[in-house]
């Protein structure tokens, strides 16, 4: 198993009498309110998921990371993970503040070490390689605050989600991986429904090690994409009826999807490096959106992190062949285009629209059907 | 914005002009570049071997037994 990103898997949840006295003291202290995507951010850091972070960034990290990408301790660590806040003066470096969520609940605790002002073009640029406000990305940073605030953070409360039973933390995967006899492990990012594409890439990946590590990203999403209990009920099913018990995990992960490519790829492999995994597939345009970055960037970045800690599995395009009756790559099918047929999500995604299901060379039936039968599929 | 601070480090010439010869066609455009990323790799395969220090506790861990047991993640 992966030692955790910076060697030891951060816990930042409070236990005991401080948490009780903070909880109860909470209505009378200061407090900063955080939107459900730093939320996510904040109770990443506290589980883990971020190791080494033990907070959001002070400005010598924020610095080296847009510069960089690496923080001050020249551990690799590729995207800012910070919290906006429209003015300077309303924090003070050494003040406690309760953290709150959306609802105005207390969840955690800063410390507040730095606050400071940046440039967002620059940033930007230099984390999505554009400055093109039509970037999602882009677009998100050009609305910030213009002041971030940093500094080491405790959670108070855990996090709920309607999908407890997919709910797993880097120690508990660490500790399932071990009770299974698991040494290597390979990670699967997603937020799709899985088609038979998805399954040939898991299983040649798993044809090497010992277990795979589904994680789907869930949260904010866009319009039309599938609804988060669609993905995850589909490979329930792809699980139950196609992989060994012993050898396939799924868990989700909550976090936001920041569409940087290139860096988020290896930003993706971190955390999976942090729920022990040794390996981690990378895609074609893995984190990618629209046409910002080269087909193959999200893997290329991977030569200039030698010290990463975690092996990428690298896949190119796959198509399904008519003539091979199976899902290729164009490394082990001799036969032409006209044989072969793209494993299209688009193309799915518009058949379970107008009430169809896609046929079994494409997604396997059990799973098809799953989806068809869903009243509600997709985010409106 | 402030730059990464860096430090000087001596080496024989004669394995900077080794080095210097290694680098060509690999796309570093510096000895230091390639030095830093040789020593990047070299230390992290060192700490990787290292034991590592359990950061849960065996309480910790029965405990996070009981859940993945009742979550069906454990028989």
């Amino acid at each position: 198993m992966s030692k955790p990103h910076g060697g030891t898997l951060v816990n930042r949840m409070l236990t005991g009498k401080k948490k009780d006295r903070l909880l109860e003291e909470a209505e009378e202290m200061k407090s900063l309110q955080l939107n459900s995507e730093l939320r996510k951010d904040a109770f990443n850091i506290s589980t883990g998921v971020y190791s080494p972070l033990e907070g959001f960034m002070v400005q010598e990290d924020f610095d080296n990371v847009l510069e960089h990408s690496r923080l001050s301790s020249d551990i690799a660590w590729t995207l800012p993970i910070v919290i906006d806040i429209p003015e300077k003066d309303e924090y003070s470096v050494g003040e406690e503040v309760i953290l709150k969520d959306e609802n105005g609940e207390s969840f955690g605790l800063m410390e507040v070490e730095d606050i400071y002002g940046f440039d967002k073009e620059e940033m930007a640029e230099k984390i999505y390689g554009t400055d093109d406000i039509e970037h999602p990305g882009v677009k998100k940073t050009m609305q910030m605050n213009d002041y971030l605030i940093g500094g080491e953070i405790y959670q108070l409360k855990e996090n709920t989600t309607p999908f407890e039973k997919y709910h797993l933390k880097p120690m508990e995967t660490r500790i399932l991986f071990k009770e299974k006899g698991w040494r290597t492990i390979v990670g699967f990012q997603t937020r799709n429904v899985p088609h038979l594409g998805h399954e040939y890439v898991q299983k040649t990946a798993l044809t090497f090690v010992d277990g795979i590590f589904i994680n789907p990203i869930i949260g904010k999403k866009k319009k039309g994409d599938y609804l988060d209990e669609v993905i995850l009920d589909a490979y329930d099913t792809l699980m139950d009826n196609y992989y060994l018990k012993d050898r396939a995990v799924m868990s989700i992960l909550e976090a936001e999807m920041r569409y940087a490519g290139p860096k988020e790829a290896i930003f993706h492999a971190i955390m999976r490096k942090n729920f022990g995994c040794t390996h981690f597939i990378v895609g074609r345009d893995h984190a990618g959106v629209g046409d910002y970055y080269g087909p193959y960037a999200a893997q290329d970045i991977f030569d200039k992190f030698p010290d990463i800690g975690i092996t990428p599995v690298f896949f190119k395009s796959f198509t399904y062949c008519e003539k091979c009756s199976g899902a290729v790559d164009g490394f082990i099918c001799p036969h032409d285009d006209e044989h072969r047929e793209n494993f299209s999500g688009t193309k799915m995604r518009k058949m379970f629209k107008e009430g169809k299901t896609p046929p079994a060379r494409m997604m396997r039936p059990e799973v098809a059907k799953n989806v068809a039968e869903k009243e509600h599929k997709f985010v409106e | 914005m402030s730059s990464k601070k860096y430090t000087t480090v001596s080496i024989p010439k004669p394995l900077a002009k080794k080095i210097k010869k290694r680098m060509e066609g690999t796309g570093f455009n510096s000895i230091s570049s390639y030095v830093t990323y040789v020593l990047r790799q070299v230390i992290s395969s060192i700490e990787e071997e290292e034991k590592e220090k359990e950061s849960f506790s065996e309480e910790d861990e029965e405990k996070v037994k009981e859940r993945l047991r009742a979550l069906g993640y454990l028989d």
